[in-house]
């Protein structure tokens, strides 16, 4: 509902991807150098300028099926591959992370301190690379541009629709099951203690005021939650402590990334007749048109990443998802060939992908059927 | 001070829905006919789930607008009860939509003016009252309050006036559910700034005073007696004078965000509902002498892991209420004990 969500979704979610890859780079032992080029070249183009520039735009909510496509092709922009059940495992830790972190949030505002927990994150990834690390502080102040001054109404709006998104997503995760932070039916827990939200107060007070504004009384009461008033506020400026811990990376080389499948997904979006709105498409196209893809030069420089301990299991995982559960990706392979190159930027050139036109659904149609031929 | 009458309350059963509920502000329709069970309705993205008093369980679906390939999401259900018929209201990101009280017969659609440019700000309507006997009022993200003129039967729902006194998009409409008191209107309209507004209903709607919001946004309110319940995003309940706009008791009642309030008008109780996972239940009272306006906290209950979303009474005593929470597949009821 609020046109303002999509950035904090795909960033957030972007950010959650890379901890995760970070954490399975390291588990595989792939070599320094190699595991640094995959979170660069990530990392580069998750925050291309165009992508950035198109991302920002009040817009709504992608399909989970479009932005699962483009969580695909990030993954796979550098000399990295990932089997279909390791990449259906990544987004399933990076959307349960994410909605646990939108869930737990004290303030809707605090979500701009999770996204800045992750851009902080993705910050020290790159630490080695000053050329990305301005690609990233840029982003940083749009999204201070953009967030700093919604009311906190907008920031519940977004929570609002971010929610919407997760709405029946109850998959178990091995790392949050063993931190109690998750039950065995998938749900979150949602404690009754701990620090109140910066700007509430411990709940118990009652104040009465006479007609004159005047308090004349005063009264307690109690109930089962154990709540505190909290130190300070995190920071919304470009550098500075959040204080908020969610977003931050909470795996580490000694904790594994496990899921459990189980319970149903009603996906909401069984009911709209089109996987991909006009809009989503142009996005995608941009995205394809501007990716520098680099194709793993015979078995030398790319190599594979498993999400899974092994290969046995990673086969096993791809046998057994539940069909509720799948992901129904779209296979868009861009080519570096030039004639297709070509082609794509000509129908970008076309499109005039700012305003949306009632008449223009045939283009979209176009689009479509393009990528489902290359 | 001994409170009479208000005894505590236990979980009773727990009823079925088709989807779970989405997190939105006042997500729990309820109609209490008289002698027969309740129905409830709870919102789930595009659809909203009916569970009738009888016949099988029902969805209603958000309605399109044009080229549009999306079904839009509702933003809130209510029953509207006038003295002539009862409607269903869904408001949603398209507009308004107004049912027979089941579901069964789409009575009117009114679809909100999207601007030609795509908008920075959400298109949605939210916010959904009956007013005055004869006129139903529903908010806007613009916040405008539109007024629908209803008649007694048939389809000829007209827009009687577009009240404009919000900037903010609207949150919450409530009518007096008791008796007024002279000049302290009927209606009360919220919105995300926390602004309240009060109103005299009638062929022509008359603002008769503005509380300014103090920083946090208003989520859920009710009107009884001439006393305005307001539910905001800091947790905080306040009781204000609807005549004099001024404020009359202040409450830190949740640690999170409210979502809900509910008005029991035979017995004065209020029940709030928030991010928290708590539902507490209030009893407002005037003193006689000073004309003070009283609260008392008479019952806490803790949905575990469950953010609450929607709670109402199901009965004008308030001896039963329910609750809906995100993510939940159910509507929890609970009964005296």
């Amino acid at each position: 509902m609020s046109a303002r969500t999509l950035p904090l979704l795909f960033l957030n979610l972007g950010g959650e991807m890379l901890y995760i890859l970070d954490q399975r780079l390291r588990a595989q032992s792939i070599p320094g150098e190699k595991a640094r080029k995959v979170m660069n070249d990530i990392i580069t183009t998750m925050f291309n300028k165009k992508f950035m520039e198109e991302l920002f735009k009040p817009q709504d909510l992608y399909s989970k099926k479009a932005l699962r496509t483009v969580y695909d092709r990030l993954a796979h922009a550098s000399i990295m591959r990932l089997n279909q059940a390791s990449m259906d495992k990544l987004y399933d830790l990076m959307t349960m992370a994410f909605k646990y972190q939108v869930l737990l949030c004290p303030r809707p505002r605090d979500i701009l301190l999770v996204t800045f927990n992750h851009l902080d994150a993705i910050k020290d990834f790159i630490s080695d690379a000053p050329g990305i690390l301005n690609q990233v502080d840029e982003t940083f102040r749009r999204l201070m541009e953009t967030y700093n001054c919604l009311s906190d109404g907008e920031f519940q709006l977004i929570r609002q629709t971010l929610l919407i998104f997760f709405q029946d997503m109850h998959i178990r995760v091995s790392i949050f099951l063993k931190d109690k932070v998750q039950n065995s039916n998938g749900r979150f827990v949602l404690p009754i203690s701990g620090p109140v939200p910066w700007g509430t107060e411990v709940p118990g007070l009652i104040r009465i005021f006479n007609h004159k504004g005047v308090e004349v009384k005063r009264a307690e009461f109690t109930t089962a939650g154990n709540y505190v008033t909290p130190q300070r506020e995190g920071s919304f400026e470009l550098y500075g402590d959040r204080v908020l811990k969610l977003g931050t990376n909470m795996y580490s080389v000694t904790r594994p990334v496990e899921t459990h499948m189980s319970g149903s997904s009603k996906n909401l979006e069984n009911i709209a007749p089109n996987p991909l709105a006009k809009e989503e498409l142009n996005f995608l196209a941009r995205l394809l048109g501007g990716l520098d893809i680099q194709k793993p030069a015979g078995g030398e420089t790319g190599f594979r990443l498993n999400l899974f301990t092994t290969d046995e299991e990673e086969e096993h995982a791809a046998q057994t998802r539940p069909e509720e559960l799948s992901y129904k990706v779209i296979n868009i392979e861009a080519t570096q060939e030039p004639g297709r190159r070509a082609e794509l930027s000509r129908i970008l050139g076309e499109m005039e992908v700012a305003e949306p036109r009632p008449d223009s659904a045939e283009k979209g149609e176009d689009l479509l059927a393009l990528m489902d031929g290359l | 001070m001994a409170a009479a009458g208000s005894g505590p309350y236990r979980r009773e059963r727990s009823l079925a829905l088709r989807s779970s509920s989405s997190a939105l502000y006042n997500n729990l329709a309820v109609l209490c006919p008289p002698a027969r069970p309740p129905a409830f309705g709870a919102v789930h993205g595009t659809t909203l789930s009916l569970l009738g008093n009888e016949g099988p369980p029902r969805q209603l679906q958000a309605r399109g607008g044009g080229s549009a390939l999306s079904i839009p999401l509702l933003t809130q259900a209510a029953w509207c009860e006038l003295p002539s018929r009862v409607l269903l209201v869904l408001t949603s990101q398209r507009g308004v939509q107004m049912y027979d009280s089941d579901g069964s017969t789409m009575v009117f659609w009114h679809a909100l003016d999207i601007p030609e440019h795509p908008a920075a700000h959400s298109m949605f309507a939210r916010g959904i009252s009956a007013a005055g006997g004869r006129f139903i009022c529903v908010g806007t993200s613009f916040g405008a309050v539109l007024v629908f003129d209803i008649p007694p039967k048939g389809t000829n729902v007209t827009l009687s006036e577009v009240l404009e006194q919000h900037r903010d998009p609207v949150t919450d409409i409530a009518a007096e559910q008791g008796q007024a008191p002279d000049g302290a209107g009927d209606l009360v309209t919220a919105d995300d700034s926390g602004t309240l507004c009060l109103w005299s209903t009638g062929e022509e709607f008359t603002l008769l005073g503005k509380i300014p919001g103090s920083g946090s946004s208003c989520s859920s309110v009710t009107l009884w007696n001439g006393i305005v319940a307001a539910g905001y995003g800091n947790g905080q309940i306040r009781l204000w004078e609807a005549g004099s706009g001024q404020i009359r008791a202040q409450v830190s009642a949740h640690a999170r965000w409210i979502y809900a309030l509910d008005l029991a008008p035979l017995t004065g109780k209020l029940l709030s509902g928030a991010e928290d996972s708590f539902v507490h239940v209030w009893k407002l009272s005037r003193n006689p002498d000073t004309d003070d306006i009283e609260i008392q906290h008479c019952h806490a209950e803790c949905v575990t892991d469950t953010q609450v979303c929607g709670a109402r009474f199901c009965d004008p005593a308030g001896d039963t209420f329910a609750v809906t929470g995100y993510d939940l597949s159910e509507i929890l009821c609970y009964g005296p004990a």
